[in-house]
């Protein structure tokens, strides 16, 4: 061949049995969690709708740049209805052909942003019926998170304390653009359920929140929204950190999920150079930063870091440790990750039953 | 080397694509405004299809406050994500060095001579009343 094209990277075995840490799993139509609602409820949504802080109900703060709010093209299931609506259709296109062992269900549905709390209560419980009844009962690889409420604490430990002996869930899932700082204490029982049930709490990125994306008013364009993922959990790091979650709640697992990972050893390094100068004024935090992420937070990979030079990859995983980082597609979303392509870096094979299987299972205690 | 009679002209609408087998290969076929291209299905980013992307034109900018759009329709937009690649060379936008596909010569053929030439049809009957996408390689 004279043209000769460069392939940058090479495909990689998958027999490994991975364990993907971010799915979003769909309704196939916008009434489908209304089946899951008590009827008081039902009643309301039908005559009063559901509200978040995003003021247009219905549509994402930032519209995306693929039909179905940023959905890969080819994942629309031939049986009709959105993307990830239609187990069949995950099985063919994701959990086969990928190998994948497990799958962790992070749904995205509002209850947990819904202004009207009781509501979001009760729609919290609905998406984790719903998780039982249309995916994790029928499909065992996948497990489910349990939605609460993380400004409503009450109905929250009330959500944590019915499905927590369950199977069906591994972990807790709030989003990381609270209120206040995630580290405040108002947010304290979630985390010490969490510790005391060995749940993981499960922060994915979030579109829409209470306060602008930028903490200085909102970005003018979806490229610098997805960006703001990474800078919120930035955030909720710092935060936890500092208001002594992990030094009051030791064995407390935090899992960041789509907020990237390359950052996270930086971050350490300049909160370690920030506590060993102003020490003092945080008396509470009696370690340096680092250890405390490198004891208790994880990190999913998707969407993967990219340098120029693919090995710097390596530098980063080194840095912080290839035991915090957990493989994730975020599957059916556009900017999914395929685990057989998307580490353009050569991994030991530890590392890659590491990062694509083993953290996981031991994070979230699979078989 | 060769020349494989690879789709009916009709097959494929304007705007549309068609992913065929050649040779062992996957190729992503395309309709341009009437002109066929054809480029290597598999991005070499992750690996999506790129016979399931859009087509769509150049939008460029010399400054802040001012843009244009050229190149109606000349770029695949990979369906995952987003990487764009020129349908005539199968360089992508970004990173034209080290991140393209392979692209093919193309041309469109009365199935007259398709039956006549040095052609391999592997995939149907070919008909002298038609015309035929033949993908070179």
């Amino acid at each position: 061949m004279s043209d000769a094209v460069l392939e940058r990277e090479t495909a990689q075995e998958t027999k490994l049995g991975i364990v993907d840490c971010d799915i979003h799993p769909a309704v196939s139509t916008p009434d489908e969690l209304l089946g899951f609602l008590p009827q008081r409820w039902r009643s309301h949504v039908k005559d009063y709708g559901t509200r978040s802080a995003n003021p247009l109900v219905g549509t994402l703060p930032y519209p995306r740049m693929t039909p179905g709010g940023g959905m890969r093209r080819d994942a629309w299931p031939p049986s009709g209805g959105p993307p990830a609506s239609d187990l069949a259709f995950m099985r063919e296109q994701l959990l086969d052909p990928l190998d994948i062992e497990y799958g962790i269900l992070q749904p995205l549905a509002a209850g947990s942003s819904t202004l009207n709390q009781e509501l979001g209560a009760a729609m919290c419980t609905a998406i984790n019926d719903w998780q039982i009844d249309k995916w994790t009962g029928p499909e065992p690889r996948l497990k489910g998170s349990i939605c609460v409420t993380q400004e409503d604490t009450t109905a929250a430990l009330a959500e944590i304390e019915a499905r927590a002996a369950d199977k069906s869930f591994v972990q807790i899932a709030i989003p990381p653009r609270t209120i206040e700082p995630a580290g405040r204490r108002r947010y304290w029982p979630i985390y010490e359920a969490a510790e005391h049930h060995g749940l993981p709490v499960g922060m994915h990125s979030a579109a829409a929140g209470v306060h602008t994306n930028s903490g200085t008013g909102w970005f003018s364009f979806y490229i610098e929204e997805h960006y703001a993922f990474a800078h919120s959990l930035q955030t909720v790091l710092t935060s936890m950190v500092f208001e002594g979650v992990f030094e009051r709640f030791p064995k407390l697992k935090l899992v960041v999920v789509e907020g990237g990972f390359a950052w996270a050893a930086p971050l350490a390094w300049r909160l370690d150079r920030e506590w060993r100068r102003m020490r003092s004024e945080v008396p509470h935090v009696k370690r340096p930063p680092s250890e405390y992420i490198r004891e208790n937070v994880w990190f999913t990979t998707q969407p993967i870091e990219e340098p120029e030079n693919n090995r710097h990859l390596l530098d980063t995983l080194r840095w912080m440790g290839t035991d915090r980082l957990m493989f994730s597609t975020d599957y059916p979303h556009w900017d999914f990750d395929d685990p057989r392509y998307a580490f353009k870096v050569p991994l030991t094979p530890a590392e890659r039953a590491a990062i694509f299987r083993d953290n996981a299972r031991q994070v979230y205690r699979l078989a | 080397m060769g020349r494989h009679v690879v789709a009916r002209v009709d097959e494929v609408d304007i705007g549309k694509s068609k992913l065929v087998k050649v040779a062992g290969r996957d190729i992503a076929l395309f309709n341009v405004k009437g002109e066929f291209f054809a480029i290597a299905n598999r991005c070499p980013h992750e690996g999506a299809d790129l016979c399931k992307g859009q087509l769509v034109g150049l939008a460029e900018s010399d400054e802040p406050g001012q843009y244009r759009m050229t190149r109606h329709g000349e770029l695949v937009r990979c369906p995952w994500h987003g990487w764009e690649f020129d349908i005539r060379t199968g360089k992508s936008w970004c990173d034209p060095a080290r991140t393209r596909v392979k692209s093919f010569d193309v041309s469109v053929a009365n199935g007259g001579t398709v039956v006549e030439g040095p052609y391999q049809a592997e995939i149907f009957q070919v008909s002298i009343d038609e015309d035929y996408v033949v993908v070179e390689i």
